[in-house]
């Protein structure tokens, strides 16, 4: 079957590739070209190699099902989206302001707090935050620097603006998926990046690595960075392994890991302990370390937290990073970049009602049919409501979790999330909702991915984008039409 | 290399061998159901319960010890640690967490070997399939371990893997011998036919070493010859001595690596096996002297290369 895409209907939201009129957008007009050329058949016979591909590349996620955790395939969509090197450039600017910004937040939190003195946030904000860390207080990491790698997402609305919709400044997950879905486009689609101008993404894991070794405390030629992971059975194991590799760090699981009375950290090899600089984890604050927080854990390393106040060992994210990873702060973002940085932000905010102002509570108790409500500390897409495709009783649920817990809570509304042509059984290219994630990287020097990991509902009208929950992925060019 | 990949590799030697190592066992005493017949000598299949130690757990799952309750414990039983199923499921675990130090095709070998076992599972019960599967289930152990043998470097991954599979494979020769004597002692000679002859023939082939032990030995098969054969003799790759000598090997390129000065007490006690009286209930009291003497070149590999303080997350399940 031929593509016509004067017949592809993408509604009323803003789609990536093609416009309202049928027409393909510039940047991604030699794509839609080659994809019409090829025909939906042929289209089919590459969706088959690339998932093929994926299981010969062994790219999986780890599920958590009743009957034990299951390694899936990773869903992909062999469409690529499409964003013009000129737009991205200004994005990527702004996903820099923004964590600067949220650095410099981090560091006055932990020591003298003046943007509560100075009234631009209220203090039980920060009191009741469940990711305020008091054990950070007073800590100076290298390079008062906090969170070194931070995942931000971004979303179009129907106007065709990018807006910011949460920072991930714990331990973000889907670099490597960013990475893997170029691996594979490249082989799906090698005729258009042969003769392409699209921008290479894959320098991510050194810039990682020089991120790292940037926060050694000792001064050595080649510091000992170690990536810590949960183990095999996190859903995002794979990555663990794979930025470990990539990068040549060793990956370690706690019990790997020593702090000796010398408050040094040391990992366990054939050779006896060696010491570790650098600690990428990959596991909670809450997990980290059982001296400091949770006694029960397993996963975590006794001593840890003391080493690193002792300054002996970088920990990247630092803990209590989180902070700002709250769905309360993030309203303040823009704030915060006026204040610290004397700047106007670059990339809007999605706008915010807090359940803890009274106005703002009303409204959203009125509007819980419109709105999206979503808890301030959770990730992955859980315990949202979604207003529109909800039933009454579920907002009367939202109703007295909000009355119950207000700070906990805060409410947006529901986006017209732009879409982009995918490839779904069998049929022409049809719309799919989506989203997308940068990695951000702060030690030394800043640095944004060339675009991110996109990610694609891939059910007809969902919102939910999270792997977790059913989502699949795109590959993400970043076109420069100008460059030549 | 971190200690707990060096852990993983031993204890992927380690399993793989069990996993052949039990298919042969089993194959042991159906061969010997054919080849002696009904009535002449009462085969226990309960002992190869008794031989692996596992009358606990065996006890907790069935009264019966019939064939069909011991073959199954030994080749379904998810449950049962030392079954073949569970063997295969440890190495695929271990593998799939060290897959960066050993051959990618070595993942996919051990993913079909798993499926085929999973798929299978019946024929090991059926006494009319059982020697397929088992054969092919020795086949595609060899498969992997020939894979090693020819794509992986002689690096500190590889003296690991051969350090589990050679205190494996010691044990279960052990384990062999003790089945061929136990059998024997609930057996007479008749003059129609000599048991003993047939037993410590399967034992032979069970351990592939017919031919070996017929080119060395240079006589007909008799018990003190097959078991100082499976115990003594330096060149072939399944005796005790072997194994032995292979452990010393590894260990030593290992401490010079691992810039670690560890002595091996691989000193085994030894047992003079002079005519077929020798092979009683003493031969077998010999045999579990050597099993725990296995047991602490064990312990001692743990505590060079792995110690971790706390706990080893693997434990040794036999012996």
């Amino acid at each position: 079957m031929n593509i016509n895409w004067k017949e592809y209907y993408s509604g009323d939201f803003y789609d990536e590739l093609i416009n309202k009129n049928g027409n393909p957008r510039r940047p991604a007009k030699r794509l839609a070209e080659y994809l019409a050329g090829l025909g939906s058949e042929e289209l089919h016979k590459r969706r088959q190699l690339a998932e093929a591909t994926i299981q010969e590349m062994g790219v999986s996620f780890t599920v958590y099902t009743d009957e034990g955790n299951i390694d899936r395939a990773w869903p992909f969509d062999i469409i690529p989206r499409v964003i013009p090197a000129k737009e991205w450039n200004l994005i990527a600017e702004g996903l820099k302001q923004r964590l600067r910004a949220l650095n410099l937040f981090i560091n006055d939190i932990y020591h003298d707090q003046q943007i509560i003195h100075d009234g631009v946030l209220p203090a039980y904000l920060i009191e009741k935050s469940a990711n305020f860390r008091r054990e950070c207080v007073g800590v100076k990491p290298p390079h008062g620097v906090w969170a070194h790698i931070c995942g931000s997402d971004l979303v179009r609305d129907s106007n065709g603006r990018m807006y910011v919709l949460e920072d991930n400044l714990r331990v973000p997950s889907g670099v490597s998926y960013m990475l893997e879905n170029r691996a594979i486009t490249k082989r799906i689609l090698p005729e258009m990046f042969a003769r392409g101008n699209i921008l290479p993404v894959d320098d991510y894991p050194s810039r990682l690595f020089d991120t790292l070794a940037a926060l050694s405390p000792r001064k050595v030629k080649q510091p000992e960075i170690v990536v810590l992971t949960p183990g095999i059975y996190n859903a995002a194991y794979f990555e663990h392994a794979f930025l470990a590799q990539r990068m040549g760090a060793e990956l370690v699981e706690g019990s790997d890991l020593v702090v000796n009375d010398d408050d040094c950290v040391y990992m366990r090899t054939i050779r006896g302990l060696e010491r570790v600089d650098v600690v990428y984890r990959r596991i909670d604050d809450m997990f980290m370390d059982p001296e400091a927080f949770r006694k029960d854990s397993m996963l975590g390393v006794p001593g840890l937290m003391r080493a690193w106040k002792r300054g002996n060992v970088a920990l990247a994210n630092a803990p209590g990073a989180g902070v700002a990873d709250d769905k309360v702060i993030y309203a303040y973002v823009p704030k915060i970049i006026q204040y610290y940085l004397d700047e106007k932000p670059l990339i809007p905010n999605v706008e915010t009602y807090l359940c803890d102002n009274d106005e703002q509570r009303g409204y959203v108790l009125d509007n819980l049919d419109k709105l999206v409500v979503k808890p301030a500390n959770e990730s992955g897409g859980y315990g949202m409501l979604v207003g529109p495709h909800s039933s009454k009783k579920e907002q009367a649920q939202f109703a007295r979790l909000i009355a119950q817990n207000p700070r906990n809570y805060i409410a947006q509304p529901t986006l017209s999330l732009s879409t982009a042509p995918t490839l779904v059984n069998g049929g022409l290219p049809e719309s799919r909702h989506l989203d997308l994630r940068p990695f951000i990287l702060q030690g030394r020097e800043l640095y944004v991915t060339t675009g991110g990991l996109t990610r694609v509902a891939m059910v007809k009208g969902s919102l939910v984008v999270n792997s977790s929950q059913g989502g699949g992925s795109k590959d993400t060019w970043i076109v420069d039409t100008e460059g030549r | 290399m971190l200690s707990r990949v060096a852990e993983r590799l031993y204890w992927i030697g380690r399993y793989l061998e069990r996993a052949e190592n039990t298919a042969r066992l089993v194959g042991v005493y159906d061969n010997l159901l054919y080849d002696l017949p009904k009535g002449l000598i009462n085969i226990s299949w309960y002992n190869l319960i008794d031989l692996n130690s596992c009358g606990d757990a065996f006890a907790k799952r069935y009264q019966v010890q019939s064939e069909r309750n011991v073959v199954k414990f030994l080749l379904v039983d998810t449950d049962n640690l030392n079954s073949l199923p569970s063997a295969v499921r440890a190495v695929r675990e271990n593998l799939r967490t060290s897959r960066d130090v050993v051959p990618p095709e070595a993942w996919e070998q051990i993913n079909e070997l798993h499926i085929f076992c999973r798929e299978h599972i019946g024929d090991g019960l059926s006494r009319n399939r059982r020697h397929a599967f088992l054969t092919h289930i020795i086949e595609r152990c060899q498969g992997i371990n020939g894979l090693m043998v020819g794509t992986l470097s002689r690096d500190e991954a590889w003296h690991f893997l051969k350090l589990g599979c050679n205190v494996e494979r010691a044990d279960m020769t052990t384990r062999l011998l003790d089945a061929g004597a136990a059998v024997l002692e609930n057996s007479e000679v008749f003059e129609t036919s000599n048991p003993a002859q047939v037993i410590w023939g399967n034992v032979l082939r069970s351990q592939g070493a017919y031919m070996s032990y017929r080119r060395t030995v240079k006589a007909t098969v008799k018990g003190s010859d097959v078991a100082r054969f499976l115990l003594d003799d330096e060149a072939f790759p399944r005796s005790v001595a072997y194994c032995r000598a292979q452990i010393d090997r590894a260990s030593n390129n290992l401490s010079q690596v691992s810039g670690r000065k560890h002595r091996m007490h691989t000193e085994l006690p030894h047992y003079i096996i002079e005519q077929e009286g020798d092979l009683g209930k003493d031969f077998r009291g010999f045999l579990n002297q050597l099993q725990l003497a296995i047991g602490e070149v064990h312990n001692v590999i743990c505590e060079n290369w792995f110690s971790r303080g706390q706990h080893s997350r693997q434990q040794q399940t036999q012996g």
